[in-house]
């Protein structure tokens, strides 16, 4: 068994943000694992720009975004173990990896959880009818052409407007493909709204709000799909609205979850909105020294807030491993009116906080209020707040135990 | 009035646009001068950059992912695509290579922003 410091499961923007940080704050026992062969995470198949705005003060493409974070790693001499997947997290903090060269078990001093998320698929949604070729995730759609040089289809219709579909859309259009329609099931869109500017108002694609795939046709391949509208608020199609567009192709972007099995098998409990772990404001898990960043713990619109959680993480790890955590208390933070979703889950009461939030509504002038009974932690107004579009508040700190309530009003 | 969502920055900014009765235009709502900016060429010229891939010959990969290095007139797009489409590149290609100079006399160069290794016999 080896003994290690601290362990980074993923090396994406989050996991290689984090392990610089650690070597800054003068960690020198760092082990990055990551299962694909190079690093880079998502950023590899991103290929637009839009990436680096907060970090590094300019737009750069995710490959690009992705290769300053590789070479700051491999000019401090940071180990990052490629081709190496965390398969389970025992008790005491003990990894299984598997490789190519076989099992590894690694026992670490701290971790930092930031393996990202995954897709939701068609069989996550349900659409009834055949199980023909042309239907990809927009992941996957995306991998095909950036990593690999192979158009998906000529005439596309894409389900969901998350910002991977906008993306597509766009990408689909410059190759030369035809992209009919973008149909979101929900009455606002899922991506950020620079993307509806710049992927589909651009190029004249339509968007149709609380509409859905109802079914879809072909054999072999896709020739077309079936869209309804939708109720607004029980998402139940409408009779007598449906539309037929012929297609080769449907691009599902319907949403992206955290992926946490190995975190669960460890013994973390999981926040059933976020499908991350429940955290406190270090970032910490329910287990001790396991903590987690990035899109892993919830998912991030921009690669740097995910790259800046995952550094916060990181000190917090590092004060960790010196036994100089305070994790004090054990106060709930609740999501209340108008908000889906908070991260942190609980604070210690130690210290100010910085709370992470989506809006349930797109509303316009409103103020995010952080509250524990009477007082007032933290405040802030915003012009517009938007579901699609991460909200960070900074709070006072709480005492007591009494629940912290975050909401929009 | 028009409103304008701002493209710059993920604060994805509101921006009002209005023209006073002396033909002034009068912008609100950006968050920043770069927003400012932003609006005063989107409604005369609107600028875009664009991504894409270029074929790589001898190389470990089959293509290079490309974008161009400043944003070119919103009716460019199409042109500078088919440039993007008919150009190729022998491997090695690093990042930051600048694969077509001054592509259509855009001003703006495409460039490539990751790296190819040669392929090994
Ligand atoms: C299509 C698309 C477009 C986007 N556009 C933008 C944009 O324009 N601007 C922007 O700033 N952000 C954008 N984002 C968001 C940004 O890419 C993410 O927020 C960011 O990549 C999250 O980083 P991460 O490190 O948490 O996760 P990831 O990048 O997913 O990295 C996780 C890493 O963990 C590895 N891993 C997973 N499981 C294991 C395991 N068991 N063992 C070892 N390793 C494991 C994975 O292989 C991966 O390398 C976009 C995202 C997508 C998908
Ligand atoms: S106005 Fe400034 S802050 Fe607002 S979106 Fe544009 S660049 Fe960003």
């Amino acid at each position: 068994m080896e003994n290690r410091g601290i362990v980074i499961i993923g090396a994406g923007p989050a996991g290689l943000a984090a392990a610089i940080r650690l070597d800054e704050l003068g960690v020198r026992d760092i082990l990055i694992l990551e299962r694909e062969n190079s690093g880079g995470g998502i950023l590899r198949q991103c290929i637009h720009d839009g990436f680096g705005l907060e970090r590094y003060g300019e737009s750069i493409s995710g490959p690009e975004y992705a290769s300053r974070l590789l070479e700051e790693i491999g000019k401090r001499g940071i180990e990052c173990r490629t081709g190496s997947s965390v398969i389970d997290i025992g008790r005491d903090r003990v990894l299984t990896v598997a490789s190519a060269r076989g099992t590894e078990i690694i026992k670490a001093g701290a971790i930092i959880a930031a393996a990202g998320c995954r897709e939701r698929s068609r069989g996550a949604i349900m659409i009834p009818g055949e199980r023909p070729a042309g239907v990809y995730t927009a992941g996957t759609a995306q991998a095909y052409m950036n990593l690999y040089n192979r158009m998906p289809g000529r005439k596309a219709v894409i389900l969901g407007s998350g910002d991977i579909g906008l993306i597509m859309a766009r990408r689909l259009t410059l190759e030369g493909a035809e992209v009919s329609a973008v149909f979101e099931l929900q009455d606002h869109p899922n991506g950020l709204e620079r993307n509806i500017v710049q992927c589909l108002d651009d190029y004249s694609i339509p968007l149709y709000l609380n509409h859905t795939v109802t079914e879809i046709h072909g054999k072999e391949r896709i020739e077309g799909v079936t869209v309804s509208e939708v109720d607004s608020i029980t998402h139940k199609p409408k009779a007598g609205t449906e539309k037929y567009y012929p297609c080769d192709t449907l691009i599902l972007s319907v949403g992206l979850i955290p992926d946490n099995t190995i975190l669960e098998r460890a013994g973390v409990i999981i926040d059933p909105v976020t499908g991350g772990a429940s955290v406190d404001e270090h970032y910490m898990t329910s287990v001790p020294g396991i903590f987690s960043a990035g899109n892993m713990l919830h998912v991030h619109d921009l690669a740097d807030y995910a790259s800046a959680e995952a550094e916060a993480a990181a000190e917090n790890a590092a004060l960790y491993i010196e036994g100089k955590l305070d994790t004090g208390g054990n106060i709930r933070v609740a999501a209340a009116n108008g908000v889906s979703h908070v991260v942190p889950m609980r604070v210690s009461g130690n210290g100010p906080f910085t709370v992470s939030l989506r809006a349930c509504r797109r509303e316009r002038n409103r103020k995010v209020e952080i509250r524990q009974g009477e007082k007032v932690l933290g405040w802030h107004f915003f012009p517009l707040v938007i579901p699609s579009q991460m909200i960070t508040v900074h709070s006072d700190a709480a005492s007591g135990s009494e629940d912290i309530e975050v909401s929009i009003i | 009035m028009k409103r304008y969502t701002c493209i710059v920055c993920p604060k994805s900014c509101e921006i009002e646009v209005s023209w006073s009765s002396a033909g002034d235009l009068e912008v609100n709502g950006n968050g920043c001068q770069r927003g400012r900016e932003w609006i005063t060429n989107e409604i005369r010229d609107p600028k875009r950059t664009i991504a894409s891939s270029v074929i790589v010959e001898g190389g470990e990969r089959e293509i290079v992912s490309v974008r161009l290095s400043s944003p070119i007139p919103r009716a460019m797009i199409f042109p500078v695509m088919d440039e993007i489409r008919k150009a190729s590149v022998s491997a090695p290609v690093t990042a930051g290579d600048v694969i077509i100079e001054n592509v259509l006399s855009t001003g703006a160069d495409v460039i490539a922003t990751s790296s190819v290794l040669a392929k090994e016999d």
